[in-house]
């Protein structure tokens, strides 16, 4: 069943509709997702607030059941207690038992695996060290910050040394000095061989983490793959123009090459979006004798990515309702 | 293991709730109360300490299962600290376990407390007790189950102001189960078949209460007593699988 070549998560087709309200009015939350999370990466699930990743993520935990559609943990099928063993998960912006202790805490995490005395207490030592938390151990969580429950919910998360750790919105709410810290925490999950996949509408985050994202729309799957590929298969990449002494009729030649002119006194900037109207644009300049400032490509990013596909996603949905 | 976990858990949880020890201390007054109360009644002075200390452990046990118990279920789902649990290797039928036997733990120690108070008064007053009292103990805890389970029951569903009506409303009836029998007696058809089915399906509660016995010394027989705590444990064991089966069909939003 536990094979090494087996993706560890496999989703397939996976929809979740919810009843709401009192006539139990149908809202579609996740619309036929299907990705692969493999043994050792780190996957991102992107989108924006709302888009299904926490559903997604839920239904993977056995949280909420799915419509339809399939999902598989380590080959098993959602919600195998076997399978659970070698999860670790920590919710979006994390709720616990505020009345317990740190130690406490993760002591009664600790026995939800079966696990017991002094194994028990040296890994709730190593975890509080890792999280930088080994201050607050005898304090009770009432007491804590939001950056420092987020800690201790990533605590949480490892206490059974999890193979694959499912990290919903983990960045949520930290200051920077935190999120870097997220981040430092799950490439070194990364290092000691574990798979961690997160859900994040921080791109700039995964794109830092992360060897393949997967990007969800309104609970549709609008982008997947490694991040390098998605980034390069973005064909719009966009050059940036600054031109002085351009004379209007020039501008008017150049301006149909363009997707966005702004005039600045003397000075124009244009945006443009392909190679040919790049070379178009310099020739109608030097022709016009005008004086080309900077020409600088923009490097594409996910974040270009995320808000195209939000525009197109939008546009998808607005024909549809049309 | 895990079971014990989360029961013990859930008792470290109600020690820390201010509600329980309002109803401790209201109820230790109440037991204490009796004292007053005996100036103002001529003889049968006995008979009223153990009908009102009785009368007090019963009722503010009831009020602490409920208002306890509805929120055992319905605030780990608000406070979303279930997230946690169920995406453990924990079976949502262990939790459910946990969080009632937690409970009845808390319970029990309370009813433990409960009785000490009412021991010393009896002691103080030179009143005799006999070994029926701990037998009229022993079924108002049985009731506790009972009750906590109505309790839990609800609150895998429903809100918590909802389970405590509901559940409210349930020990109201189930106490007066009798009279529902009686009346559809008096009744024909449609009437007489809902009243006696509602008598055969609610919890008779009555059933648990010895409190006559006790004030009038009379002994109940060991078979009797075999018999309402089977009835109790059967009742208890039939909701609390009623309310797994609920519990693992729920999607946690």
């Amino acid at each position: 069943m536990d094979r090494a070549d087996l993706p560890i998560v496999q989703v397939e087709n996976l929809r979740k509709v919810f009843r709401v309200g009192f006539w139990g009015r149908c809202v579609t939350a996740v619309d036929g997702v299907s990705l692969e999370v493999q043994r050792g990466e780190v996957f991102g699930f992107l989108g924006p607030n709302g888009a299904g990743k926490t559903t997604t993520i839920k239904m993977l935990m056995g949280l909420i059941y799915p419509s339809a559609g399939t999902a598989t943990l380590f080959g098993r099928v959602i919600g195998d207690q076997a399978a659970k063993t070698k999860v670790g998960f920590l919710p979006e912006s994390p709720y616990f038992y505020d009345y317990l202790t740190s130690r406490e805490f993760l002591r009664f995490y600790g026995h939800l695996f079966g696990l017991l005395g002094g194994m028990l207490e040296k890994r709730i030592d190593e975890l509080l060290e890792l999280v930088g938390m080994t201050h607050a151990r005898d304090l009770q969580l009432r007491k804590f910050s939001k950056g420092m429950l987020q800690r201790v919910g990533i605590a949480q998360a490892l206490i059974n040394d999890p193979e694959l750790v499912i990290l919903d919105e983990p960045m949520s709410g930290l200051d920077p000095i935190g999120r870097k810290e997220v981040r430092d925490l799950i490439l070194r999950l990364k290092e000691s061989g574990k798979t961690v996949m997160f859900s994040s509408h921080i791109l700039h985050d995964a794109e830092l983490l992360c060897d393949r994202v997967a990007m969800i729309m309104k609970g549709r799957l609008v982008a997947s793959g490694h991040v390098s590929e998605l980034i390069a298969g973005d064909t719009t990449q966009e050059v940036e123009m600054v031109i002085d002494r351009l004379r209007p009729e020039a501008l008017e030649r150049i301006r149909p090459l363009t997707s966005k002119v702004v005039l600045k006194g003397e000075r124009v900037m244009a945006m443009l979006t392909s190679q040919q109207d790049v070379d178009h644009a310099l020739d109608v300049i030097r022709s016009a004798k005008a004086k080309l400032v900077a020409l600088t490509p923009h490097k594409a990013s996910l974040e270009d990515l995320f808000i195209r596909k939000a525009k197109g996603a939008q546009s998808v949905v607005e024909a549809r309702v049309a | 293991m895990k079971v014990l976990s989360i029961a013990f858990n859930t008792f470290r949880e109600n020690l820390r709730d201010k509600l329980l020890y309002n109803l401790l201390i209201f109820a230790l007054l109440m037991i204490g109360s009796s004292l007053i109360l005996m100036r103002l009644t001529l003889g049968e002075f006995h008979r009223l300490i153990l009908d009102i200390g009785l009368g007090s452990i019963n009722f503010f046990g009831v009020l602490i299962a409920i208002f306890i118990g509805i929120g055992l279920v319905s605030k780990e789902i608000e406070k979303k600290t279930i997230y946690t649990i169920v995406s453990k290797p924990v079976a949502r039928f262990q939790f459910l376990l946990g969080k009632y036997l937690g409970l009845s733990l808390t319970l029990f120690i309370n009813t433990t407390i409960m009785t000490a108070g009412l021991l010393a008064v009896l002691y103080f007053q030179d009143v005799p007790v006999h070994g029926v009292l701990f037998k009229a103990l022993g079924m108002i805890m049985l009731e506790f189950m009972v009750i906590t389970a109505v309790a839990l029951l609800f609150s895998t569903f429903s809100s918590a102001t909802l389970s405590a009506i509901f559940t409210l409303a349930i020990y109201v009836i189930g106490h007066l189960t009798p009279d529902l029998k009686a009346f559809g007696q008096k009744m024909e058809g449609l009437g007489r078949t809902t009243l006696e089915g509602m008598y055969y399906v609610l919890p008779n509660l009555e059933r648990f209460n010895l409190k006559g016995h006790v004030t009038h010394q009379l002994d109940v027989p060991t078979s009797d007593l075999l018999m309402i705590a089977s009835y109790g444990m059967a009742y208890t064991i039939f909701l609390l699988m009623l309310a797994s089966i609920i519990f693992q069909r729920r999607d946690f939003r």
